[in-house]
């Protein structure tokens, strides 16, 4: 039975022992309900938790676990000195893999030939449709085997083992059941425990975002070292053939660095100047109705999803650019360029320096205006002087946010900032950024072992790291404010 | 006395004198500090304006296609040289049988002589190339028909659809441009006749990926979104709650509860793109589950949504007043029936509202599923979960690549079709929330 | 004889020395809300005037009027008249920010900004270009301090923010931050509520010592503080201006029932 189908089967047993429950906590007291503890439903539920729970956790461990033993003992089949030979212990666990799955499509007669030698295996195997990387050597015919048998008893030994579970934790749940049992504080508990781990997930997501990206990271830094990685100043992957020694290429962080600092830089020039002031005007001038007017509209600029962004800025502002200005000016001839990417990023960036500044300037008391406006202050001294100072934490933490955003921001300079690598300090040159070369050496044919792959998560972890730490501050910063005004 | 005697008479006090405040330069300076608001928002709204509108400029023709109605013998000879008229014959028969078809009633059509097989072979290029399957699958599906003489609505090929939008000037010259002087001639002849028409472009919405912009459409796109939204919703929506219930209600006050809540919020402002990492490290690397599929990307997605729907959640039950609760805790329930019988309840609007925004993020997000290959080239509906799919905004990046105009003009159109889904999301939540707020 | 004409000389240019300030008719309407209604009261020269009432009576929502702060609040409209020197403060003609600088004000909780000590009571200075120079400008703040009574406590920490000071020495800051400007007329809003007795103390005793240069009205809900500081007052109740006097005259022989009733502590 497929994980699927034994899920669908503890649910049945589940469902039949919640009936159970409640027909026996009913019989228990001979109808008369007032003598239970708790509701019916409680009991058929906590009978239903014991028939499922440890089933559905059994089930979990054996999935993880069941691979991690056959893997092993497959490995244990392959001689040394083949893995010795090839130097790619992952390159023959994918041909033992495919050679499994051919001879469990071989029928009897079939496999006999094949044990007596009378057919050879590769031909053979590819006749039933799957095509192997290289010749089949006997110890991998023994490691096939012994993978097809383990996998079948797996199968049937998790199927057998967690229906089992399921029926004796339904049986000794029924048996439980009494009148004054406190069946709703169990099942509360459970609940709790469920709502628990729901919120662990958070914990869990980060976790594995860093060990997902650290262990390849970790395994990229063993190919190239972290001082030629970051200190680099060429970016030239060179995809070479697989298995061709000497042509690593160079992975030079520091062009990406610069393009991804650049294109932040400008998006931060035009977003914060006008984000910062249409907050104040939304904040201290704007009547009522306009701001109910504005500030949605303004928002909606923050729910237009980045891949629209990214092709406004190629097929619109990107030939504009290039046309009107880089041309003219003799700078660069391709409409993908620092400054396409940055405007529109930019743009795409004003509402999240507007909205939080606006919050955050709207939060700070009327007795500061007050005051300055007592003294015969105007409003725009009022502003600049008190008000915006006293804003001034929450408003950087609003802009640190803006950029880790426009950091970790892809669709854009996918489409509309290029792909050759360049530090120059013309705006309408060229350049990438860490987010393009991620998505460029991660689409396409990924090869776990080579350096080209393996950079991309070095590249992750450092775009996590910058962008963690940005928020980090960010969010920092902005919870100080507030509580400065609570 | 008179009154001019008095005038002279009155002991006039004088004002104390005034202090100059600089007021005139003080007040250019207000009236130029408030322009610089009026003029960002100005120019906030003049960026978003600019953007809608390009879109939808670019992408309204694409929902117009010229298409040909010919008359068509279908020749039994042709079509089924070997007399099997039947479903599978049909299928398994080689496909170019029906250009033969096509070709001879399309030169018919515009007068071309039967013999002339250059001039009809030219004169076919004006047809799409898609014009055999769609023929294919008719005969497929009513394998009666062949023999008989039928009227038969074909797309045109993409060059001539964009030349009949205006997209292509016939003034340049003929060595430059796609559609020839000869051709022209045709488009004219069958406008005149009538054979010609631009119908509403529902290949747009129907069809897969196509290498051939005229038979390429969102269908098969939008299957793999919707998909994705259903595990997203499936998913992030009870977990989302599940957490939050915890977190507000019954988290006790340390360092776990600090951890959890700092990197939920860390959680969303994490680049969209380290999920696809997470994605393509765990779910299809460690996990062993396919690349392209749609179960990897609500996964992903899932993940990306949650910190957005936990956020709001909370916020929802923590609008709930703690009178409720006490009310309920009063009468002898426990804290979990108190909760999930009047605190939940109560908060449903707002978690629906948070829901339904964190669901539009996560439909128009990009970069998470290249990561986990659904850049690809996916022609058929996914039927499973788990076969290769796509989603529209991968759909609009991948049209984005292509350089034909007609490719710029449906990308757009796609992009118009996923913003009215975002907009329709994004108003319902709107309603929601105006319908159903509460004021306590 | 004299007397009559100088009367009717003050009517036709519409200034009398002695009367700083004056309301005629004044209504305030919050939305549909009247909270004032026609209040007539002058505004003794140097003198320090008192408005007492309990709660929500309108004294605060008057004094607010007298400086237009009013304004900021969007909802608040006012009619009727209100001079200072005899101009009318409404007129499309008037500048609220001058107005303000003329008429200073102090508001209920301590509001310094969060600046150093040195950059409060050099604001209004600043914004109004003030002072000539640096020196000068340190010689305002230094006097306004020292008028303040707070420059021997914070000499040594000009630097230090506002925020940092004990309630009573922030409130002293405030009025020291208005005084700087040099109005004409200070108002306070209550400015000892969120202040201990001995803090209380001080700022009574510098009110009557500011008196000598400024015009002063003051809301209080405290009559003991009234009949402290003040040498006129007028008492308000439901948004009517039911009496108003010498201060000696309001407390020991009162026209009307209602402040009777109110002075002898019978509501409030």
């Amino acid at each position: 039975m497929s994980p699927f189908w034994i899920i669908l089967a503890v649910l049945g047993i589940a469902i039949l022992g919640f009936v159970a429950g409640v027909a026996r906590a009913r019989a228990s007291v001979n109808g008369n309900l007032v003598k239970l503890h708790s509701r019916t439903g409680y009991y058929g539920s906590f009978v239903a938790i014991w028939a499922s729970l440890p089933a559905f956790l059994l089930l979990g461990v054996w999935l993880i676990v069941q691979p991690i033993v056959v893997d092993r003992a497959v490995t244990a089949q392959i001689p040394d000195e083949a893995i010795a030979a090839t130097g790619n212990l992952s390159l023959i666990n994918g041909v033992v893999r495919s050679v499994a799955e051919g001879l469990s499509r071989l029928s009897a007669t079939e496999r006999r030939d094949l044990d007596i030698g009378v057919v050879a295996a590769r031909p053979l195997i590819a006749s039933k449709g799957v095509a192997l990387a290289s010749d089949v050597e006997p110890y991998m015919i023994r490691a096939a085997d012994t993978l097809n048998r383990l996998q079948a008893a797996g199968v049937i030994g998790r199927t057998a083992l967690v229906l089992l579970v399921s029926v004796v934790g339904l049986g000794l749940a029924l048996l439980r059941i009494r009148p004054a049992q406190r069946a709703r504080n169990s099942v509360e508990t459970v609940i709790r425990g469920v709502l628990l781990s729901a919120s662990m997930v958070a914990i869990l997501t980060t976790v594995g975002i860093v060990f997902s990206m650290l262990f390849e990271a970790l395994h990229f830094f063993s190919i190239v070292s972290p001082i030629n990685f970051f200190f680099g100043t060429v970016w030239d992957p060179r995809f070479a053939a697989a298995g061709s020694e000497g042509t690593a290429g160079q992975f030079g962080f520091l062009p990406l660095a610069w393009g991804t600092l650049y294109i932040s830089t400008i998006a931060l020039l035009i977003a914060v100047p006008i984000g910062l002031f249409a907050a104040i005007y939304m904040a201290e001038y704007a009547t009522a109705q306009v701001r109910a007017v504005a500030k949605p509209l303004l928002e909606v600029l923050a729910g237009i999803p980045t891949i629209v962004y990214g092709f406004f800025a190629l097929v619109t502002v990107g030939p504009m650019i290039r046309d009107w200005i880089a041309i003219p000016l003799g700078l660069g001839s391709s409409g993908n360029n620092v400054m396409t990417a940055g405007v529109v990023m930019g743009i795409m960036i004003i509402p999240f320096v507007s909205s939080l500044s606006d919050d955050i300037i709207t939060a700070v008391p009327n007795a500061m205006r007050d005051g300055s406006l007592g003294l015969g202050a105007t409003k725009s001294e009022t502003i600049k002087r008190v008000v915006l100072p006293a804003a001034l934490p929450g408003i950087v933490g609003s802009v640190l946010l803006a950029a880790s955003r426009a950091i970790g921001e892809t669709m854009i300079v996918v489409l509309a900032a290029g792909v050759a690598t360049n530090i120059s300090a013309n705006p309408f040159q060229e350049m990438t950024t860490i987010t393009v070369k991620i998505v460029s050496q991660l689409t396409g044919d990924l090869e776990f072992t080579s350096p080209q792959t393996l950079v991309a998560f070095a590249l992750g972890i450092t775009l996590f790291t910058v962008t963690l730490g940005l928020n980090i501050l960010a969010l920092h910063i902005v919870r100080k404010y507030r509580e400065q005004y609570e | 006395m008179t009154d001019a005697a008095m005038e002279t008479a009155k002991p006039v006090a004088t004002r104390p004198a005034r202090t100059d405040f600089g007021l005139k330069k003080r007040y250019r300076v207000e009236r130029r500090f408030r322009i610089y608001g009026v003029v960002a928002i100005a120019l906030g709204l003049f960026f978003l304006v600019a953007l809608i509108s390009s879109i939808v400029l670019q992408g309204i023709s694409a929902f117009r296609q010229a298409n040909v109605e010919i008359d068509v013998l279908l020749d039994k000879a042709i079509i089924a040289p070997n007399g099997a008229v039947n479903t599978d014959a049909l299928m398994t028969g080689n496909v170019f049988r029906y250009d033969d078809v096509i070709r001879n009633a399309f030169a018919a059509q515009l007068g071309i002589a039967k013999d002339d097989k250059g001039t009809a072979r030219t004169a076919y290029n004006l047809v799409s190339k898609g014009a055999r399957i769609q023929l294919r699958a008719m005969l497929a599906a009513n394998p009666d028909l062949v023999g008989t003489r039928q009227k038969v609505s074909f797309l045109l090929d993409s060059n001539v659809d964009a030349f009949l939008k205006g997209h292509i000037d016939a003034d340049i010259p003929e060595s430059r441009r796609p559609i020839k002087d000869r051709d022209i001639a045709w488009i004219k002849q069958l406008e005149d006749s009538g054979a010609l028409s631009m119908k509403f472009n529902t290949g747009l919405f129907t069809f897969g990926a196509s290498s051939r912009p005229e038979t390429a459409g969102v269908g098969v796109a939008v299957i793999g979104s919707l998909y994705m939204m259903a595990i997203v919703l499936a998913l992030a929506l009870p977990i989302g709650v599940a957490a939050s219930i915890y977190l507000e209600e019954f988290a006790p006050q340390n360092r776990l509860t600090d951890l959890i809540e700092v990197n939920i919020n860390n959680l969303a402002a994490v680049p969209s793109i380290v999920f696809g990492i997470l994605g393509l490290a765990v779910f299809i690397n460690f996990a062993g589950l396919p690349r392209s599929a749609s179960l990897v990307g609500g996964l992903v997605l899932t993940l990306m949504t949650l910190p957005t729907i936990i956020i709001a959640t909370r916020a929802a039950l923590k609008g709930v007043p703690p009178s409720i609760r006490e009310a309920a805790l009063g009468v002898g329930a426990s804290k979990m029936q108190a909760i999930f019988h009047h605190v939940l309840p109560l908060a449903t609007p707002g978690i629906l509202t948070g829901t339904i925004i964190g669901l539009a993020q996560a439909l128009g997000e990009t970069a998470p599923l290249l990561m986990i290959g659904m850049v690809a080239f996916v022609a058929d509906y996914p039927v499973t979960p788990n076969d290769p799919a796509t989603a529209l905004p991968v759909q609009i990046y991948m049209w984005a690549g292509q350089a034909e105009r007609a490719f710029v003009e449906r990308t757009s159109a796609a992009i118009i079709i996923l913003l009215a889904f975002l907009a329709i999301m994004n108003i319902t939540a709107v309603f929601l929330r105006k319908r159903f707020e509460r004021r306590w | 004889m004299n007397d009559i004409l100088e009367a009717a000389a003050v009517t036709e240019t519409g200034y009398d020395p002695s009367i700083k300030m004056s309301g005629r008719d004044v209504c305030v309407f919050y939305g549909d809300k009247q909270a004032l209604f026609d209040v007539n009261l002058d505004i003794t020269t140097n003198q320090v005037t008192a408005l007492i009432g309990p709660s929500g009576c309108g004294k605060s929502t008057f004094l607010r009027c007298l400086n237009r702060m009013n304004d900021t609040i969007s909802i608040c409209r006012v009619t009727g008249n209100i001079s200072l020197d005899g101009e009318d403060i409404y007129d499309p003609s008037i500048d609220v920010v001058e107005l303000r600088a003329r008429v200073g004000m102090v508001f209920q909780k301590p509001n310094p900004f969060p600046k150093s000590i040195f950059e409060n009571v050099a604001y209004g200075p600043r914004i109004h270009g003030l002072a000539r120079d640096k020196t000068d400008l340190e010689e305002i703040v230094a006097n306004s301090l020292e008028r303040a009574g707070l420059f021997a406590e914070v000499k040594d920490r000009l630097d230090e923010p506002g925020t940092g000071l004990s309630g009573g020495q922030q409130q002293r800051l405030c009025i020291a931050r208005a005084i700087a400007v040099n109005p004409e007329v200070i108002l306070m809003d209550e400015p000892c509520s969120a202040l201990d007795p001995i803090a209380t103390a001080k700022v009574e005793e510098l009110i009557d010592e500011l008196r000598e240069k400024f015009t002063i009205v003051i809301v209080t809900h405290s009559m003991q503080q009234a009949a402290r500081v003040s040498q006129r007052t007028a008492f308000f109740h439901l948004g009517i201006l039911v009496e108003e006097g010498p201060t000696d005259h309001i407390f020991t022989n009162p026209v009307d029932r209602r402040t009777q009733d109110y002075i002898t502590g019978r509501f409030g």
